[in-house]
């Protein structure tokens, strides 16, 4: 990538509670170029939301974060809370999973928009107003000048979300961290609020950073991919190539999982066994106790996320050779696999 | 998140851990220490009183601690020390029988509107806002008003209002209990109502009612030492701490170890049965 | 605000209660061993007084005629004549209202001052040596009876240091806040500890909620959070507890106006009961009552003033 915005060298997250050390986040490393949109995603407790929380810089209150975060050339790391919050909202915004919980429901929607531009802005109390009205128009809420003195529980799930992008987007930062924003809404409501970021994205030549555990969203929306397990990134590469060849066996598993062109009553496919606890890591390779290509090396030593091509990265010691997306070595799954045609993996 | 295992021997040694985890816990520790003792004191108050508490003694008149009167004496001359020993039966009484009956009371009437619902869950429901809508010394002193002072009254007039509160907290356990599962499997098994409610919805409802109970002793004693204080519930020459510290307040300025160390001892006490309560409440609630 | 339609439902709702009260307040006297009208009038009353009383409160009648009358009478203000006081028992009442108004408003605003502030440190502090001191030593001053409280500060901060006077109420606002501190701090004392607790869990609650951290990610600063973001949030239930421990307050309002020899309404209650004046003592139950019953009315109009989510309902 020629001059990425955002530059993620070896980042580390570790909890403590009650005692016990989790080690969220793994020697974590990825790119994102302007105006890109890249997809994390893995499975819930494979470090995707805390990857995002890092970077913001959100999750040192409650944990030790290490490595480097190289936003625009300067380590965001380094800064004091104080020179975060310029940062924060203003040239990097976030939004949340649940837009019910995540506004205030004592407060009304315009005043959650202006505060953000109060904050940030030298705008006066006019112009902030009209600002206001301008994003919630932006995102498509009609009327959008009536609906500034209403609350967040007048709105309904989908509306609720754009409200969020618009405070998120207020200020015009070069950089959206959305954390799993269509995971509680409606399937049809989905589709339209991922048009609507991408669109947004495409019009202000903002990168985002999507998290999800849906492979769909990845293939409808990204332009590179980056899959997660157990707090480390297992492959990363432009969407169109690791969807329709996957190289790593759990992104195999992953996309075995979603069913496509399955005749009915054929059983769903799942990849076998659980996460680990992030207590509880094994010594080498976390995926080695459920991979089919499992060796002695796997268990032994943990593999790196190495270049293997053109933008692609992978952390395995036994990559999958990919045919149209059909694992080749036997073992892989007993019943017919589904396999991604051109359309879907557009 | 966290891997799947197989628990191969469920209950004895979650049980056993659980109440190691209890005895750990320092507050929960020093609470029972604090009972344990005050239990003990109320028990067998003439072993640990130095003195015959009423023994009169006009020669000793509020003389000062010493080392013969450790809380030295009162406007008698009696022993104030061993006045507080033996106030520790009456107000130790006092926390069980204001409460206790109370609590049956309480627990019968709340699981029964609670399971049957219906008119009766609506009157009683009245009846709850109309006991809360008075404060609660007021209505305890207006019946003992009614009934006349002293301590058997008194436990009347608290347990007449008191029942309420267990009532509530009883019948909205016994609401959220019958959501569970397993009440809908004893009514599809056919068990007969009384069954249902005494022998599986009461057990898994009662634990909320204890903890309660554990707190409700404390503001008990509270209570019953104001009442004291007040002269509308033990009445002297009976040692109780509330009817002490009445009887110190005109010497207060002269001889104020009289109505202190009876309000320590009603603090401590009082702290005793929180921490037990708030031990409880840890211990018993579900973790996570 | 609340529209008047829910301002009209809520007392709606609170008739059939307030028919229980009376009815309790009426059967309270009738239980009392003995003719109720020698009880009523007093021992010393004439015969032709007592057959008034008989005739008024109609007590040859059946229950629920007397029931009637009582209530009646109540409703257009005749409470009854004191035995003690030798007046009607509105106007004792009356007389001795302001005081005890006073007391419990000054109560409460200490409660908040005390509590509030204390409750932010905790929460903030949450685990650490602040907490757990702020958190015991409320502990233990739940622990203690407001009499005691009530002797204690007396004793050292009124007799022994002379900072405050010793019993009465003074003269205008300024002496009322003087002379009242010491009693309003005793009955706060209690009611703070108890609205410190329950505002630190509120406030920790709302600092892990997701609004708070995407106002964090708002880049908004953390003062502002706390103001503008937690505060309010946090104070909805507490609000509704402050409410529900009114009738707390005035049992503690009852005690130490006797420590303090505060005149108030409840020291009247205390010398009614020694005096076995039951008129005056109906009368002062059912002002309570009334009291309490306006408290709980304005702590809903308030929270739904708060919260506009219940306001539309």
């Amino acid at each position: 990538m020629s001059n990425p915005i955002l530059e993620v060298q070896g980042l580390s997250t570790t909890f403590h509670r009650g005692g016990v050390t989790l080690p969220a986040l793994r020697d974590v490393s990825f790119n994102v170029g302007k105006g890109e949109v890249l997809g994390l995603v893995g499975e819930s407790g494979s470090g995707k939301s805390v990857t995002l929380r890092s970077v913001l810089g959100l999750a040192r209150r409650y944990g030790e974060v290490t490595g480097q975060v190289r936003w625009q050339g300067q380590d965001l790391t380094g800064l004091s809370e104080r020179e975060m919050r310029h940062i924060r909202g203003r040239e990097i915004a976030m939004i949340f999973q649940e837009p019910m919980t995540s506004l205030n429901p004592l407060l009304t929607v315009g005043r959650q928009l202006t505060e953000t531009l109060k904050a940030h802005t030298d705008l006066n109390r006019r112009a902030r107003k009209d600002r206001a009205i301008e994003m919630l128009d932006l995102v498509g809420i009609p009327a959008a000048a009536s609906r500034l003195s209403d609350y967040p529980h007048q709105f309904s799930g989908g509306m609720r979300q754009r409200v969020m992008i618009a405070i998120a987007l207020a200020v015009g930062p070069q950089l959206l961290l959305a954390d799993e924003p269509t995971t509680a809404l409606d399937v049809t409501i989905q589709a339209q609020i991922l048009d609507l970021i991408l669109k947004l994205s495409q019009d202000m030549d903002m990168g985002v950073i999507l998290v999800t555990h849906d492979l769909g969203v990845v293939a409808q929306t990204c332009d590179r991919v980056a899959v997660m397990y157990a707090g480390r990134i297992v492959e990363q590469g432009a969407v169109r190539q690791v969807l329709k060849g996957p190289r790593h066996p759990y992104t195999v598993g992953l996309m075995q999982s979603v069913p496509e062109g399955v005749a009915p009553r054929t059983q769903l496919y799942s990849v076998p066994g659980t996460p680990p606890s992030l207590a509880a890591l094994p010594q080498g390779c976390a995926f080695a106790p459920r991979c089919a290509f499992v060796s002695a090396a796997c268990a032994a030593k943990r593999p790196e996320l190495e270049s293997v091509g053109e933008g692609r990265e992978l952390a395995c010691f036994h990559p999958v050779e990919a045919l149209d997306g059909v694992a080749s070595k036997a073992g892989a799954h007993p019943a017919s696999s589904p396999h991604m045609t051109e359309e879907s993996a557009a | 998140m966290s891997e799947v295992t197989v628990n191969s021997t469920p209950n004895a040694p979650k049980r056993m851990t659980r109440a190691r985890l209890a005895l750990a816990k320092p507050g929960f520790l020093l609470g029972c220490v604090i009972i344990g003792i005050s239990t003990l004191l109320a028990l067998f108050p003439q072993v640990f009183a130095p003195y015959d508490p009423n023994f009169i003694d006009y020669l000793a008149v509020r003389q000062p601690p010493s080392w013969a009167h450790p809380f030295g004496t009162d406007s008698l001359g009696r022993d104030a020390f061993s006045r507080v020993i033996h106030a520790y039966s009456v107000n130790m009484q006092m926390a069980v029988l204001a409460t206790v009956f109370a609590l049956v009371i309480g627990v019968v009437v709340g699981a029964l509107v609670g399971y049957y619902r219906g008119i009766a869950d609506m009157i009683f429901g009245r009846v709850v806002d109309a006991v809360i809508t008075f404060p609660f010394l007021v209505l305890v002193i207006a019946v003992v008003a009614v009934l006349g002072p002293g301590l058997i009254n008194m436990y009347i007039a608290i347990t007449m209002v008191g029942w309420v509160y267990y009532a509530r907290l009883m019948r909205a356990e016994v609401i959220a209990q019958m959501g569970n599962d397993y009440a809908a499997a004893g009514l599809v098994m056919g068990y007969s109502d009384r069954r249902i409610i005494f022998r599986h919805l009461l057990p898994n409802a009662i634990t909320p009612v204890v903890i309660y109970w554990m707190t409700d002793m404390a503001l008990a004693i509270l209570l019953g030492s104001s009442l004291g204080y007040l002269g509308l519930g033990a009445q002297p020459p009976q040692a109780e701490w509330g009817v002490l510290i009445a009887e110190g307040r005109n010497f207060i300025t002269t001889a104020w170890w009289l109505s202190l160390m009876p309000g320590i001892a009603i603090v401590l006490t009082g702290l005793g049965f929180s921490l037990i309560g708030d031990g409880l409440a840890d211990l018993l609630r579900p973790r996570g | 605000m609340a529209s008047i339609q829910y301002i009209l439902k809520r007392l709606a709702l609170m008739v059939p209660t307030f028919f229980l009260v009376m009815v309790i307040i009426f059967l309270l006297v009738r239980f009392l061993p003995g003719d109720p009208a020698i009880a009523i009038a007093g021992d010393r009353a004439s015969d032709a007084d007592l057959a008034a009383i008989r005739d008024r409160l109609g007590l040859n009648e059946p229950m629920w005629v007397q029931f009637w009358l009582f209530l009646t009478n109540t409703l257009q203000g005749d409470l009854g004549r004191s035995i003690l006081m030798r007046t009607e028992v509105v106007d004792v009442i009356f007389d001795r209202l302001p005081t005890t108004a006073f007391l419990t408003l000054y109560a409460v605003g200490l409660s908040i001052a005390i509590a509030g502030p204390l409750a932010f440190v905790a929460a903030l502090n949450r685990g650490r040596w602040p907490d757990n001191l702020i958190r015991t030593v409320f502990q233990v001053g739940l622990s203690m009876p407001v009499f005691y409280i009530g002797l204690v500060l007396l004793t050292f901060l009124g007799a022994q240091l002379r900072w405050f006077p010793v019993g009465g109420s003074g003269e205008g606002f300024w002496s009322h806040m003087y002379h009242l501190f010491l009693p309003s701090v005793t009955v706060a004392l209690y009611t703070s500890a108890i609205i410190m607790r329950n505002l630190r869990s509120a406030i920790i609650e709302v600092l892990d909620a997701e609004y708070v951290q995407f106002a964090r990610a708002k880049g908004l600063p953390d003062r502002l959070i706390l103001g503008r973001h937690v505060l309010r949030n946090a104070l909805i239930s507490t609000v509704t507890l402050l409410g529900l421990s009114i009738g707390n307050l005035m049992s503690g309002t009852l005690v130490t106006e006797t420590v303090f020899a505060v005149p108030g309404l409840g020291r009247l209650m205390l010398e009614a009961i020694f005096a076995r004046d039951y008129p005056l003592i109906q009368g002062l139950t059912l002002t309570f009552a009334v009291l309490v019953s306006l408290v709980f009315l304005l702590t809903d109009l308030f929270q739904s003033s708060l919260d506009p989510r219940m306001r539309l309902s």
